[in-house]
């Protein structure tokens, strides 16, 4: 183990201490009749305002992951790993719309899930099944890189052990996560997400202002970036995209725009809110997170300018670029605000973490024990159920980080994204029309998800150690349609989730012509056009936690 | 704004707005170096610059397309933003 670093360690556990005693104190903030219902456990109440879902949205999608993984890349390679800024610019215009129709339908019929929404617009348990499913396999791996950004921080402060000893802190810190999310539901990320927030903005501004004097400038800055990347052999660095990873860092950029709200913990956010002012209200706001993120990727050049180096982590003995950023406030700032920066991190994966495993528990109980199990199960034995539900979610997640290298979930997570994208036609697509026949869509996933996970297999790593899940950047020459390659020869690169969308979108009408022709039964729709309007204060509205 | 039709779509060409910021996908246009910006080449500071058109085309549809409340709860105004909101 290494030197412990005691200042920053004191103000880490305080501040944990504290956001421990919010998380269990939640249970009781502005609670309704009953903790024993979805309404309440999963979505809070469904009455959150605008400022608290802003600090919950933001909370759950600027995780610790992306605070860690977004300067790590952009130290490794440069413009590409800016595209998280173009991403972020353009998520809230596009989902802007459609948001508010799921909000209003899932308000209407009591929707907890993606699924459920599903399930009442085509009757059609397969399907929705398939959306549900799609959706925990997403998410677990996107838990367990929660645990990659605590952990890049506890071993920064000095707990970097070998084998289980070197993970036990993080149990700990889990354990704690899990009992309060048990206990207080959405409540408990909600409040917390006010202290984590709060920290990122206070440490990130400081950090902006205070490295660059420290460091000669931005100038200086972009300087040491492109020193660095003019003497590294790999060809895809640089400060500039260059021809080749173009399409790639626009096609990833709206591709992860796409896919942020299919997410269900996106959703969860949003269901949690109590109208629809609240949503449009942040769709304007939420950017303020997204000057955060863009700030917070030319940490990775500071970096350079400071000549940061990764720590090697030795539980796997590589070195992590992952503790580039904790690793650069630990050699830049006094130890006392290298302690907060720390905590926000750390707190900044509990938050998504806790969302996370809330999400998938809903999509669990409500789409596969409700539906499959126990069909008549009461509100309180749902509640229960996805209570049990996230403990296991949350452990699932750590065992992947204890006994699979925690490479496994970055690829995981890569995978993820792809897999998200294939419910775009059924939950987004579907808020608009219902043009598509449900054995279209069907096909169109089961399409869309098998050709992209054939391309991600196929894809090998930037540097060549590995041969499988090496990255989401497809050669268009290894573009093939049945042994054609319509771009033979080009050295472009495009991400995979992309080209699998438009497959899943294609096999989709194809299909859905046929079944017409056919006259195939397209299942009931419970939904009416009224329905995609409703708005807090409607009379018609149902109540909260009824039955 | 257009009452509900038979689609029960309701449309307004304020909502064209929210196409504006797409234009930050196309890479040609902001990858390069210069004008910098404070030291910053242009392919950083624009991107970051595409924040701000976001907001304000969120912002303008927002305000162009406020629905008219449907029915309101007896006292209580309809636009406090403060975090007592939701208690009822």
């Amino acid at each position: 183990m290494n030197e412990l670093q005691w200042p920053e360690l004191v103000i880490f556990a305080l501040l944990f201490g504290l956001v421990t005693v919010l998380g269990f104190a939640a249970a009781k903030w502005r609670a309704g009749g009953t903790l024993d219902h979805l309404d309440e456990w999963g979505l809070g109440g469904r009455k959150f305002g605008s400022w608290i879902t802003w600090f919950l949205i933001g909370g759950d999608l600027y995780t610790a992951y992306t605070f860690v993984a977004v300067p790590a890349l952009m130290f490794s390679a440069g413009a590409m790993g800016f595209f998280a800024l173009p991403y972020t610019v353009v998520v809230y215009p596009l989902v802007f719309m459609p948001l508010l129709r799921m909000w209003s339908v899932s308000r209407t019929h009591g929707y907890v899930t993606p699924a459920d929404f599903v399930r009442g617009r085509y009757g059609s348990p397969t399907l929705a099944l398939l959306i549900a499913i799609t959706g925990i396999v997403a998410t677990m791996p996107y838990i367990a890189l929660q645990l990659v950004g605590l952990e890049a921080v506890l071993r920064t402060l000095g707990f970097n052990g070998a084998g289980i000893v070197g993970h036990l802190p993080l149990l700990i810190a889990f354990i704690i996560l899990a009992v309060y999310t048990y206990q207080s539901g959405l409540r408990a990320p909600a409040l917390i997400a006010f202290v984590k927030d709060i920290l990122i903005y206070v440490v990130i501004v400081v950090a902006v202002i205070y490295l660059p004097i420290k460091l000669g400038g931005w100038t200086e800055i972009f300087g040491a970036a492109d020193a660095k990347f003019e003497a590294s052999p790999a060809k895809g660095d640089g400060t500039l995209l260059n021809g080749n990873n173009q399409l790639q860092y626009a096609t990833l950029a709206l591709g992860s725009a796409l896919a942020l709200f299919l997410y269900p913990h996106s959703l969860t956010g949003v269901l949690a809110s109590r109208g629809r002012n609240v949503i449009k209200r942040n769709m304007s706001a939420l950017p303020a997170y997204s000057l955060l993120l863009g700030l917070l990727a030319l940490l990775g050049y500071m970096a350079i300018a400071a000549g940061t180096k990764p720590l090697v982590n030795q539980a796997t003995g590589r070195p992590d670029t992952n503790t580039i950023v904790p690793n650069l406030f630990d050699q830049m700032f006094p130890s006392w605000f290298a302690g907060i920066a720390f905590a926000a991190i750390g707190i900044g994966a509990l938050v998504p973490a806790a969302i996370m495993s809330i999400a998938a528990a809903n999509l669990w109980t409500r789409n596969v024990y409700k539906e499959y199990v126990n069909k008549g199960a009461t509100p309180a034995q749902e509640a229960k159920q996805a209570k049990l539900a996230s403990l296991v979610v949350k452990f699932g997640a750590v065992a992947f980080i204890l006994f699979i290298d925690p490479q496994f979930s970055i690829d995981l997570q890569l995978i993820g994204g792809v897999m998200i994208l294939q419910t775009l036609p059924a939950v987004a697509i579907a808020l608009y029309t219902r043009w598509f026949h449900v054995r279209g869509l069907v096909a169109g996933w089961v399409a869309g998800m098998a050709w992209g996970m054939w391309l991600l297999y196929t894809i090998p790593s930037a540097d060549g150690s590995r041969a499988h899940f090496g990255g989401s950047a497809l050669v268009l020459d290894k573009l093939s349609l049945f042994g054609w390659h319509p771009f033979a020869g080009s050295t472009m690169t495009i991400y995979v989730g992309f080209v699998s969308l438009i497959a899943n979108l294609v096999v989709a009408v194809l299909v859905t012509v046929l079944a017409r022709r056919l006259r195939w039964p397209n299942g009931l729709d419970k939904t009416s056009p009224a329905d995609y309007h409703a708005d807090e204060g409607d009379k018609k509205l149902r109540a909260i936690g009824a039955h | 704004m257009a009452p509900p039709g038979k689609t029960g779509l309701r449309w307004s060409p304020w909502n064209l707005l929210l196409v504006v910021p797409l234009l930050w996908l196309i890479t040609p246009v902001f990858n390069r170096t210069g004008p910098e910006l404070f030291g910053m080449p242009f392919y950083y500071w624009f991107q970051f610059l595409g924040i701000a058109v976001g907001v304000l085309c969120t912002s303008i549809v927002y305000v162009k397309t406020k629905d008219k409340p449907t029915t309101s709860a007896p006292g209580e105004p309809l636009d406090v933003d403060d975090l007592d909101e939701g208690a009822r």
